[in-house]
């Protein structure tokens, strides 16, 4: 943007000139013409050069960082709110006097929903746009499609929503929750008294990695916890999938009875039909509550509340959380929103992953600042440990893990969409990306292992 | 409830006071200062007056309540049951039991409008509370309410609330009761709050009872009871208990296959007419005219968000209390939407492409994402589309048996959309010339046939079908831009299977294909549910290229 300039105001240059010569012969013209071209780059140069000047009077060249979200296709939906929230923050940052002085450039790639896209824009944010970190990808799919890529050129990704576990990259930050800091606390809710003492689970989600993994987990957990394995059912659907009669049906038989609860990680546009389907088999929230860890604010935002209202989410970030700074927050992405003509404009709301997305960017800024430099190597070690007080609360990223220190909230859906907080975990919960039940030897650690190691 | 009259006629009074103040106060800037105590004294006196005007009331109200005691017994509870109902919100939790505890012994209906007050504005701790008490109270009441539905659900719940005060109710309730689901229910209900008292006799009644029934409500229950009964130092007395549950579970059982088959077929059927109202206007694009229209899924799409702006006009401009109106207005508007859009589509793009097959596939393809996108952008995002209240909820037909009234609908419809196309197809002039068409397009060009014309008309008719479909759909599922493609390869599959160019073929293909889906998902899962009709699919066709119903004769090579 700032580069255009100096060719505006020498294309106005041009044209007074072409105006004087209006009486003088083709080739004078001509000849004209190639000294006003020639006179137009030398003044792009030179305001390219003046601009560079401004910035070094500064602090330095712009910072540049990359965007890796899905701006088309289906996940779409999704990824285009965390894409702006990131673009806030960096607005906001650069208003403020950007990082260490220096102003930061945003290169924004849309891979498309396409899992190969993404490490082919990955590779391109890295070599050829020689980024300082990246904010980027959804879908447990995805990153791991970038995962090679970032380990090979030693990037930076800030990875910033709810997933799985099981990994422990160090050119990763994980700002999302870990399972056992969403899925596991949600579980326990609902087997304790205050929670419904539920006891009877039925695992529902779509197919693929996130929800497998979890239900692996959960599964693990809940026969720990002296849950017969008959008292837990598992069942996956493929993605896109509208008919949930029949499982509908299996749950009516399931909670028959009374004290069960359903644990669902359906993804995307497959909720609408299952809850649908849910509420006109004659099944209420109080009979059996569909516990969600795919449904924030977000994806609420376009579905018919009525058929949900009652039932429950767990996520560690809410839109209605009672702090001064998360009204702020919520008041600034609106206005945001609002200001850039983006869809919907002042209706969006904020969420969980739109939170994550956008504390990882101050958590960045913390640490250049603290290094000092935009080199990989040194802003990681200076992440370790970086506090900053997020919208939902003060976050802690962990020691050596990769992860975040994060509350856990669970919330009752409300019929405008929005959540009403119902438990709310005591102080931080730690990232776990091992699990206890599945993985009970391995650990993370990147400060005194490389990585992933075996426990003693 | 007393209490208010008085206290808002002293409210009345003081603001009347305090406006009088005001005055005063207007007064004074006027720049007589020195009637400003004269002011407040006619102020104070007035605040005084009312006072004192209010009082003999009060005290009168009071002694009316003490001199009646016989004729409103309780009033002197009321203050408790008030006093309980404050408690219910409290932070303590042995205050709320104790509350809970007392409203259920004390309460009766009148209290639930105060207690869903309470409800809708308290958290979840206290709403798990007071759950109880409105269940009982409300429950009690509505056992005698004017709808079924009321006094089915009230009675369904009094059997998880575990009181043995509600058999008595429900007792009662059911030998008055005339629709016979409302009367299974209380006689469930009741059993099952006897399966949990001490009596043994009572409970083995039950147990027999529950059997008679087939209430798959108890299974859980008489499995405990089987359980108790196993071991060697069982007692007698548990051990008959459990032969006879053992009997009534294997009756239940066998009723629930039953039921099981039933509502499976149900199952097999709606979705097969979700299958068949999709791929109507497919199989007429693709079967009769030759188009690989990739973009139909995308028409659907265009009569969904018909549908979605449709609603969106009533809430902005209509009353709340016509609301449910705007799905059957939205039909026509999902049609002509996607009639209009297709024959806009027949005219820019497929008019040059007839007989280009792989050409249509791309150029459709191209013109589908485009639409798809476009969506994207100007909807920006998911939208919702609200049922009406007709469609919501379901109709119980049999023990164990509930079917949906929105799966209901759309199996009506797809039987409404099939005999209309069939009358418009080989009952009326325009189908005559569409089948000449199809036939023989050189000849029915001779004969005088537009032929451009008929094509054309061919083609919005069966998108303005497809607009039809994305209408009934939002009732099943969600409005978004990627709708057209969740179900455009189910489509297509539905209309190769079915043989191109046959309407009978699509029928009984998306009937083979949304049954045999539904046989084999409670087996396998829906995810290898979806790969087997797959194989199968793919071995049908190696059997029979050409699909169920091949066309035969003459213009089969065409």
């Amino acid at each position: 943007m700032e580069t255009k300039q100096p060719h505006d105001s020498a294309g106005v240059k041009h044209d007074e000139q072409v105006s004087e010569d209006r009486g003088s012969s083709r080739r004078e013209f001509l000849g004209q013409t190639g000294r006003v071209a020639a006179g137009v780059g030398v003044a792009a140069l030179l305001g390219n050069l003046g601009n560079y000047a401004l910035s070094y009077a500064a602090g330095g060249p712009p910072i540049k960082i990359g965007i890796l979200h899905s701006l088309s296709g289906t996940m779409a939906i999704s990824e285009v709110s965390l894409r702006d929230v990131v673009m806030m923050a960096v607005e906001e940052i650069n208003q403020a006097g950007g990082v260490m002085g220096r102003q930061i450039e945003a290169v924004i790639v849309d891979p498309a929903s396409n899992w190969d896209l993404f490490a082919e824009k990955a590779k391109q944010l890295l070599l050829q746009d020689k980024v300082s970190v990246v904010f980027g990808c959804w879908t447990s799919v995805s990153r791991k499609s970038v995962l090679p890529v970032f380990e090979k050129n030693n990037g930076m990704l800030f990875y910033p929503v709810q997933y799985e576990g099981e990994e422990c990259s160090k050119n990763v930050f994980y700002t999302g929750a870990a399972v056992n800091q969403q899925a596991q606390p949600a579980v326990e809710y609902l087997m304790s008294p205050e929670g419904g003492s539920y006891k009877k689970f039925y695992l529902l989600g779509t197919d693929y990695v996130y929800p497998r993994t979890t239900n692996k987990i959960l599964r693990a957990m809940l026969l720990a916890k002296g849950v017969p394995a008959a008292n837990i059912a598992e069942e996956y659907t493929p993605f896109h999938h509208q008919d949930y009669q029949t499982i509908c049906g299996k749950i009516k038989k399931f909670a028959a009875g009374g004290g069960a609860a359903v644990i669902s990680t359906i993804n995307g546009d497959s909720n609408v039909p299952f809850y649908k389907e849910f509420g006109n088999q004659g099944l209420r929230a109080e009979d059996a509550p569909i516990m969600a860890f795919s449904v924030a604010e977000d994806e609420l935002r376009g579905m018919d509340t009525s058929a949900l209202v009652g039932h429950l989410a767990a996520w560690n970030y809410f839109q209605s959380v009672d702090t001064p700074q998360n009204k702020k927050f919520v008041a600034s992405f609106k206005a945001y929103c609002k200001k850039n003509n983006l869809p919907d404009g002042e209706n969006r709301v904020t969420d969980d992953p739109i939170e994550a997305a956008y504390f990882g960017v101050y958590v960045w800024k913390q640490a250049v600042e603290k290094a000092g430099t935009t080199d990989v190597d040194k802003v990681r070690a200076a992440v370790y440990n970086q506090k900053f007080l997020a919208p939902g609360g003060t976050i802690m990223m962990d020691c050596c893990n990769q992860h975040t220190h994060k509350p856990v909230i669970i919330g009752e859906i409300l019929k405008d969409g929005q959540f009403k907080s119902v438990w709310r975990s005591k102080g931080l919960v730690k990232p776990e990306p091992w699990s206890e039940f599945t993985n009970p030897e391995k650990g993370c650690d990147w400060i005194s292992h490389q990585g992933t190691y075996q426990k003693k | 409830m007393n209490l208010q009259p008085p206290t808002g006629g002293v409210s009345a009074g003081l603001e009347t006071g305090k406006s009088r103040g005001k005055e005063s106060g207007d007064s004074v800037t006027k720049g007589l200062m020195n009637r400003v105590p004269c002011a407040l004294a006619i102020a104070l006196s007035i605040v005084l007056s009312l006072l004192l005007n209010f009082s003999p009331r009060s005290a009168f109200a009071a002694d009316d309540e003490v001199a009646n005691p016989a004729a409103a017994p309780s009033a002197p509870v009321l203050s408790t049951i008030e006093q309980a109902l404050a408690d219910l919100t409290s932070e303590n939790a042995e205050t709320r039991s104790a509350a809970v505890a007392f409203l259920i012994e004390k309460g009766d209906a009148s209290l639930i409008p105060k207690l869903d007050e309470i409800r809708a504005t308290a958290d979840r701790v206290v709403r798990q509370a007071i759950k109880p008490v409105v269940d009982l109270l409300k429950n009690r009441a509505n056992l005698s309410s004017e709808l079924p539905d009321y006094r089915r659900s009230a009675a369904a719940d009094l059997a998880s609330t575990g009181r043995r005060e509600a058999i008595a109710w429900l007792q009662a309730a059911a030998a008055k009761e005339e629709v016979w689901w409302v009367r299974y229910t209380m006689e469930e209900s009741a059993n099952l709050l006897e399966l949990r008292s001490g009596d043994p006799s009572a409970k083995l009644a039950a147990v027999k009872k529950l059997g008679e029934l087939r209430s798959q409500n108890s299974v859980t229950l008489l499995q405990e009871l089987i359980e108790a009964g196993k071991p060697a130092e069982a007692t007698d007395e548990q051990k008959s208990l459990a032969s006879t549950a053992t009997a009534s579970v294997s009756q239940i059982e066998a009723w629930s296959t039953k039921a099981n088959i039933i509502e499976t077929i149900f199952r097999g059927i709606s979705l097969s007419s979700i299958l068949l109202i999709m791929s109507l206007g497919l199989a007429i694009v693709f079967g009769l005219m030759g188009v690989i229209n990739m973009a139909h899924g995308e028409l659907m799409m265009i009569g969904a968000y018909a549908t979605f702006i449709t609603q969106q006009a009533f809430i902005a401009w209509l009353p709340p209390e016509s609301f449910d109106w705007y799905f059957p207005a939205s039909l026509p508007l999902a049609f002509l939407a996607s009639f209009g859009a297709g024959w806009l589509l027949e005219a820019t793009v497929i008019r040059f492409l007839y007989g280009r097959l792989l050409e249509t596939l791309l150029a459709t393809w191209g013109v589908s994402l485009i639409l798809m996108q476009s969506a994207r952008v100007y909807f920006g995002d998911l939208t919702a589309v609200i049922a009406p209240q007709s469609l919501r909820g379901g109709a119980q037909v049999m023990v164990g048996v509930y079917l949906p009234y929105n799966r209901i609908f759309i199996i009506i419809l797809s039987v409404v959309c099939v005999v209309g196309i069939y009358y418009l197809l080989f009952n009326s002039n325009l189908g005559l010339r569409v089948r000449a068409v199809t036939q023989n397009r050189n000849m029915s060009a001779c004969l005088g046939i537009p032929t451009r014309k008929v094509d054309s008309y061919t083609f919005a008719f069966a998108s303005g079908l497809a607009g039809i479909a994305g209408w009934a759909l939002t009732m099943v599922g969600n409005v978004d831009p990627g709708l057209g493609q969740n179900y455009i390869v189910d489509a297509f599959m539905v209309v190769v299977t079915g043989g191109v160019g046959k309407l009978a073929g699509t029928i009984w293909a998306s009937l083979g294909i949304g049954g045999l889906n539904k046989v084999i998902e409670p087996f396998t899962g829906a995810v290898y549910g979806k790969v087997f009709i797959l194989v199968g699919v793919i071995l049908f066709l190696q059997w029979r290229p050409s699909g169920l119903f091949a066309a035969k004769g003459r213009s089969a090579d065409a």
